[in-house]
């Protein structure tokens, strides 16, 4: 049996719910949108011990309860800068030869 | 038992709103149509002198004016001889939510807080989120931001997840939502449970924090050139900014300064699609709002949406996600300013704009953003070749929002396409044809529909009875 992850009282978690599932979305949405749940993730501090995948009440930085699914342990943030974009350095090296002072300007060919 | 079903919850909307703006609209309604728009924004709202003095007080707005020396010299290499104007951005990022969307949320927090209430929320995936935030934190408020971030995968885009994370460093609850316009709905449910002030982009408290920003233009125009800017390029989405920039002007006395709307061309993207919410690099500032709420402002979470972009704009034109990376890069390899993507949309307008200018004209760029992590070109394009877009050198004109993103070579591919407003009038009178389920008209209705769009009242009367609307001789 895999080891199912716990979180500790007062740690900072994740949950997850539905809010509409999918058949009820607004009237209108296309089509696409309408085949699938409405879904909700809010983080906040474990009211009790909870593993992965269990219910589980938190309490949100603004002091509300809420209840839903525990679907991470200590959620980070996982966005950054990316890679290297190889037209934006072709933009920056045309930009740069043609409008700095000649005289003092890299060579950048 | 509260009925907590989408229906059930949209049918009390009125009276959530009524309590958690605390703006009677009635006051200001005009019969079934028309409402008399300068008195909801005198009355509802506060002065301008108000309006900055409760924006010093949290350190928001007198931003500097900076003058774009090399872009005005790109602008001046690729116009004709003579022409090029002078191109000046004003550097809003250095607001302390890093946008001017801290102007709005310092007058609407105030009015929360002045009014008792104990905390504040908004429906907003965009730096107004972060706005609200700061504003909450630093007044003492508590804060809920309701956000659309991910697609039905739970994959989001990393300019949005960046605002949310923003807005979770400043204090706030953050709840998280898959695309949808029931995020509305989601909003209605928290303000009854908590009973918050609803901070609404668009009540006039959201639009008179902005008009500031206009007048600062003008007073610092003013002081460096000795003469009123004779043009000012303002990113365009859900109207608020070219209707509070443009009423700044008005009343700092630069009524003959034109306002031009620029927007990011996302034409054939659906907003609330599910499959397309990932395919689009911006996510504020583009014609998947611009459009919608210049032809008809009513379709917010307000009765009477203050921001009514029709009443000022003098021109409104495109760019291409492209050409907006392009001046991003332009603006930090030239200008040595590094700043978010979204918020250069009006300097990539302004660079092409400036060349139909003379030189002795003075063109002003009315806003830049923070930029950051997940907030920057490079994390953006790598996220759409993620998401199947293809990222290209070349013209603008091969751009296909949603498909092809093309960069362009030089300065000269930048270009705007012109959104006829004209069109856009015709779109508002279908609109409220249809929303009013009208007729006929009375000829007060008439003068509303035309201040409203800023046309002669002829040319609505003309329009209306093409649209086999009865409408009193003039």
């Amino acid at each position: 049996m895999p080891e199912r992850k716990t979180c500790k009282i007062g740690q900072w978690v994740q949950v997850h719910r539905i809010v509409l599932e999918a058949g009820h979305r607004a009237q209108g949405v296309p089509e696409d949108t309408a085949q699938v749940p409405m879904q909700m993730w809010v983080k906040g501090f474990a009211q009790y011990e909870a593993t992965v995948g269990s219910q589980l009440t938190i309490v949100t930085a603004a002091g509300r309860r809420v209840t839903g699914e525990l679907v991470a342990i200590h959620p980070g943030y996982e966005h950054g800068f990316g890679q290297p974009v190889p037209e934006l350095l072709e933009v920056a090296r045309e930009l740069r030869q043609r409008y700095r002072n000649r005289k003092g300007a890299p060579d950048l060919d | 038992m509260t009925d907590r079903s989408y229906e059930g919850v949209m049918s009390r909307k009125n009276e959530i709103i009524l309590k958690s703006v605390g703006i009677d609209y009635e006051k200001f309604s005009q019969g079934r149509m028309a409402f008399d728009y300068e008195a909801m924004m005198e009355n509802a709202a506060y002065s301008l002198d108000e309006v900055g003095e409760i924006q010093r007080a949290v350190g928001v707005g007198n931003t500097p004016l900076l003058e774009l020396k090399n872009l005005t010299q790109m602008a001046r290499d690729t116009a004709p001889r003579g022409y090029g104007a002078r191109i000046f951005v004003k550097d809003e990022a250095a607001n302390p939510s890093g946008s001017f969307k801290a102007r709005r949320a310092a007058v609407s927090v105030y009015h929360a807080k002045k009014n008792g209430f104990t905390g504040v929320l908004a429906a907003t995936s965009g730096n107004y989120g972060a706005a609200v935030a700061s504003q909450a934190a630093m007044q003492g408020l508590n804060c809920i931001i309701v956000q659309e971030v991910y697609d039905s995968k739970g994959v989001g885009q990393p300019e949005i997840v960046e605002k949310g994370r923003k807005c979770e460093a400043l204090g706030a609850e953050v709840v998280q939502l898959t695309v949808g316009p029931e995020l509305f709905y989601t909003a209605l449910l928290l303000l009854e449970e908590t009973g918050y002030f609803n901070a609404s982009l668009y009540t006039p408290f959201g639009i008179a924090g902005i008009e500031t920003l206009g007048s600062e233009i003008a007073g610092q125009v003013q002081q460096r050139c000795g003469r009123p800017p004779d043009a000012v390029v303002v990113t365009h989405a859900g109207g608020g900014n070219v209707t509070g920039t443009a009423r700044g002007l008005i009343k700092a006395g630069c009524a003959s300064t034109r306002i031009i709307g620029a927007s990011v061309d996302l034409t054939g993207l659906h907003m609330a699609s599910d499959r397309d919410f990932n395919r689009k690099s911006f996510t504020t500032g583009h014609t998947g709002f611009g459009v919608p709420f210049a032809t008809w402002p009513d379709r917010t979470d307000v009765p009477r949406n203050a921001a009514r972009p029709l009443r000022y704009l003098d021109r409104y034109v495109l760019i291409t996600q492209g050409e907006v990376f392009y001046m991003t890069e332009a603006l930090a390899q030239l200008e040595g300013i590094e700043r978010g993507p979204a918020g250069n949309t009006s300097l990539a307008a302004a660079v092409v704009i400036a060349r139909e200018m003379k030189e002795d004209e003075i063109l002003v760029v009315q806003e830049t953003e923070y930029t950051g992590a997940g907030k920057h070109p490079s994390p953006q394009l790598t996220f759409a070749v993620q998401s199947g877009v293809e990222v290209k050198l070349g013209d603008p004109a091969e751009d296909v929002p949603g498909k092809v993103i093309a960069i362009p070579r030089c300065p000269e591919q930048l270009r705007v396409r012109e959104f006829d407003l004209k069109e856009a009038g015709c779109s508002y009178l279908r609109n409220a044809v249809r929303h009013f389920r009208l007729d006929d008209v009375s000829r007060a209705e008439m003068a509303f529909l035309a201040s409203d769009i800023r046309w002669d009242v002829g040319d609505v009367r003309r329009v209306l009875t093409e649209l086999g609307v009865s409408c009193p001789n003039l």
